[in-house]
């Protein structure tokens, strides 16, 4: 049987684990990734000429991050890496792409096996404010520090619900940077009623309460049920604090110079659409999920998913699902593989899916405050409309499809796509019509899935 | 079996611009009307052009009906109540080189006859008054009272209007099957609904063959999808429409700049489309096209960035004219559709011709030259026009 030409997006948990499987079954891939290194979100390696030693970066994790990252290293003579590449399109068995290292280039590549591993960016629910300088995502918190070793602010407030928020809360202390308080928007009783669930994976839970610990023994509040109100501040001086309603009921404010905001984490799922891959709702995070098998088989011939790009159940999981899609390629192409090792690894990934399920049942998508958003809160930033013209194209014009809602009102036709406002829209909408946010749809992806340079065709000099 | 039956003077199907805009101009004229449309308002080939409100380098046969069309465009927002973003910016349509010029002088001069005023520009003069093209456009062919609207509020908006001056608007309504049945015309939804009128208008785009064919008049239609996209805001400075002739498709792109900065282009080679599945791609190679044409129109565009592309499904005929006018053998049945990529200036002025056809039997501007009796086999029984 012929080699088939296999393409990996994605260098992460996932990517690499994928390489790592084809390139043991004698296959050579091609792997291409965004990042200028290879680890993904989770494993960024720092810039080459930066010294921190593993357990300083990944705290905890140090032994996986290292453990992949050497696997990645081991493996470069055997695959084709693309690194500083993004992926713009993908039309009928090719990937279309664009080389950012210098100046930007256009390229095509056939594919036979296509494995998108595209990880996961910070899920935000919109608030008054959040248009300010000073406002950050919990990711693009972390990544300031994981890779540059910088801390986006003087004074943070650390806002919103998840595991992130408190790592990234942690990481910072830790750093040595002033953290004036983590705000969760879930109250404690739903993280205690997700114990059964989370009790899945004892370790990753028992992780999380040390989190807790080193931020609460750094002196820094931590609280809980906590309603976002505003964002305080002004255009020319950036953020100068919080407001919020506390779990009580009182309003209260907080001085700070920067706000690193987050729920968990969304699924980037893009490039899945534009391979016309069939999605449907998941009720337990409320996303449209592209559809998989156990394995990672999608519903397109030929195109596997795998890792946070499908489900957000962490990089365990993720670099089990990349073996998994790989050896679920390699079946499907006629190559032999061994039934134990699939059968483990889907053994595997049930618990995770337990936990997965326990972290949403623990810190769920603050719906509701998209209903409650303010008429003059931006809800999309790149194109700068509020909730009150997005409920207008709903209550006046009718538009209760999101696709439809964006057409009248600009939501999600900016630089993000949708990527950032797109469900917090979808919630606004669906508010404004009374319905459930499934009933919204979901925005159709138009490549290219991040903006593409004109210069990318220019003649070589 | 009591399937809901609905009743009224004109039915017409297929809810794009054109059928918005005949609605909102039959109810001006007192009919009452039903609007049914399969999906959406102005959801395909109405609501993802280019937004082009331009009348030169039309066939000139279709000028007296552009130029109804910008009357009405001019009205806006004050006829329908509501902003479809008109601008009268201009219009330009420039050439490489100077092969081109004659053809230029010699529509302008012909255009002249259908008060289409083109002034024309080359050399210094070109230079001078737009610098910002390229060094190898060598002339240009100036409109002024050409311009762009937003497509994706247009077809909406002129069914709102419709709507409230009375018209029944049916969207998610999918008509599975046409007939006449004694006096009325007959539409069936898939869902089981009847509608009814002694008059039909079918405005449904690149799915209108299908319901042609039931009255015995099929067209050659074919559908191709327009290659769309945006960049990023920029300052506003473009205000002029710029579009490419040229005789390769390759080189034939335009584009246009909105106020709050973002610059939307079209043109080159054309995607696949296709009706059955409601879905139409823009090709990657067309983009990468695209940007390559764009510079060389206009070289400061390569400091940007593209944000999206789109596609939509557009109907096509052989000789590159639209079906508009009565049916050959049906008489109450009118159609307007296949409008070749061209359609959304000439839009609201097709609804006020075929409402003012329907209303009256006659209609005072031309558009004989568009009757579907050119592809219908001559031994069909004729209904004299």
């Amino acid at each position: 049987m012929a080699q088939p030409r296999v393409i990996i997006v994605g260098a992460g948990p996932a990517g690499v684990r994928c390489a790592e499987a084809f390139v043991a079954a004698g296959v050579r891939p091609t792997v291409i990734d965004e990042g200028r290194r290879d680890g993904g979100q989770i494993y960024r390696r720092q810039p080459v000429n930066f010294s921190r030693s593993y357990t300083t970066l990944y705290g905890t994790e140090a032994g996986r991050a290292q453990a992949l990252h050497a696997c990645f290293d081991q493996l470069r003579e055997q695959i084709d890496y693309l690194p500083q590449t993004l992926v713009w399109n993908i039309s009928e068995g090719n990937v279309h792409l664009m080389h950012q290292d210098g100046t930007p280039r256009a390229a095509s590549l056939p594919y036979d096996i296509l494995v998108l591993c595209t990880g996961a960016t910070d899920r935000l629910m919109p608030m008054p404010g959040w248009e300010y300088a000073g406002t950050y995502s919990l990711g693009a918190a972390q990544i300031a520090l994981k890779s540059q070793a910088v801390a986006v602010g003087r004074n943070i407030v650390f806002l919103g619900s998840g595991p992130l928020l408190y790592l990234v809360a942690s990481q910072y202390i830790k750093a040595g940077a002033q953290v004036a308080a983590v705000l969760d928007t879930s109250p404690l009783v739903l993280q205690w009623r997700a114990l059964p669930k989370l009790l899945s994976r004892p370790w990753l839970l028992f992780k999380g309460m040390a989190l807790l610990k080193a931020i609460r023994r750094a002196g820094v509040p931590v609280l809980r049920g906590i309603t976002p109100l505003q964002i305080t501040g002004d255009p020319d001086n950036g953020v100068q604090g919080v407001r919020y309603r506390s779990a009580q009921g009182v309003e209260k404010s907080l001085d700070c110079d920067t706000v690193a905001m987050g729920y968990h984490l969304r699924a980037e799922t893009q490039l899945a659409d534009l391979a016309r891959c069939e999605f449907s709702f998941d009720t337990a995070s409320q996303q449209w999920l592209p559809q998989v098998d156990a394995h990672g088989r999608s519903s397109v011939a030929g195109v596997y998913l795998a890792g946070d790009g499908v489900r957000i159940r962490g990089a365990d999981a993720a670099e089990n699902a990349g073996r998994l899609a790989a050896l679920a390629a390699l079946a499907d192409h006629g190559n032999a593989v061994v039934p134990a090792q699939v059968a483990q690894l889907c053994r595997q990934q049930l618990p995770m899916e337990r936990f997965r399920l326990g972290l949403l049942q623990a810190f769920p998508w603050p719906a509701a405050q998209a209903a409650s958003l303010p008429d003059h809160a931006v809800v999309c930033r790149c194109e700068g409309i509020t909730a009150g013209e997005l409920r207008a194209v709903v209550n006046l014009k009718g538009a209760r499809e999101a696709n439809r809602a964006k057409a009248f009102s600009r939501v999600g036709m900016g630089r993000c796509q949708g990527r950032y406002c797109g469900h917090a829209g979808a919630e606004v909408i669906a508010a404004a019509v009374v319905c459930p946010v499934v009933e919204v749809g979901r925005l159709r992806t138009q490549a290219p899935v991040k903006p593409l340079a004109f210069k990318i065709v220019e003649e070589p000099q | 079996m009591s399937a809901q039956q609905y009743q009224a003077d004109v039915i017409i199907v297929g809810g794009g611009i054109m059928g918005s805009a005949a609605a909102f101009f039959l109810r001006q004229r007192g009919r009452s009307v039903m609007l049914l449309e399969r999906g959406l308002l102005g959801h395909q080939a109405s609501g993802v052009n280019f937004g082009n409100v331009r009348r030169q380098g039309r066939n000139l046969l279709q000028l007296p009906l552009a130029n109804r069309a910008l009357a009405i465009w001019r009205k806006l927002p004050e006829l329908i109540g509501e902003d479809v973003e008109f601008l009268p910016s201009g219009h330009m349509r420039i050439c490489y080189g100077t092969e081109r010029l004659a053809m230029f002088e010699d529509y302008a001069n012909k255009a002249r006859d259908y008060d289409l005023a083109l002034e024309l520009f080359s050399g210094a003069k070109l230079r001078e008054r737009f610098p910002f093209l390229g060094p190898q456009v060598g002339g240009a062919s100036y409109s002024a009272l050409d311009g762009h609207a937003n497509p994706r509020l247009a077809a909406p908006a002129f069914g709102r209007a419709a709507a409230r001056a009375g018209a029944q608007i049916f969207e998610n309504t999918d008509v599975a099957a046409v007939e006449k049945d004694g006096v009325d015309f007959r539409a069936t939804a898939t869902d089981g609904r009847v509608f009814r009128a002694p008059a039909m208008l079918i405005t449904a785009g690149a799915w209108a063959n299908t319901l042609s064919t039931q009255f015995g008049e099929p067209v050659q239609l074919t559908a191709h999808g327009p290659q769309m996209g945006v960049t990023e805001p920029v300052p506003y400075g473009l205000k002029t429409v710029v579009g490419v002739s040229a005789a390769t498709d390759l080189e034939t792109l335009y584009f246009r700049q909105i106020p709050r900065g973002n610059i939307i282009f079209g043109g080159g080679q054309r995607g696949p489309a296709y009706p059955d599945l409601k879905r139409a791609y823009v090709r990657p190679e067309n983009t990468l096209n695209q940007l390559r044409q764009l510079q060389r129109i206009a070289p400061a565009l390569r400091q940007l960035n593209v944000i999206r592309v789109w596609s939509g499904i557009e109907s096509y005929l052989p000789d590159d004219l639209p079906i508009m006018g009565r049916s050959v053998r049906e008489p109450g049945l009118h159609y307007a559709f296949g409008f070749c990529g061209a359609g959304f200036q000439l839009g609201p002025g097709v609804g006020d011709v075929m409402a003012e056809l329907i209303a009256t039997g006659s209609t005072s501007t031309p558009i004989a030259p568009f009757s579907i009796s050119r592809f219908v086999p001559q031994h069909a029984s004729a209904v004299t026009a």
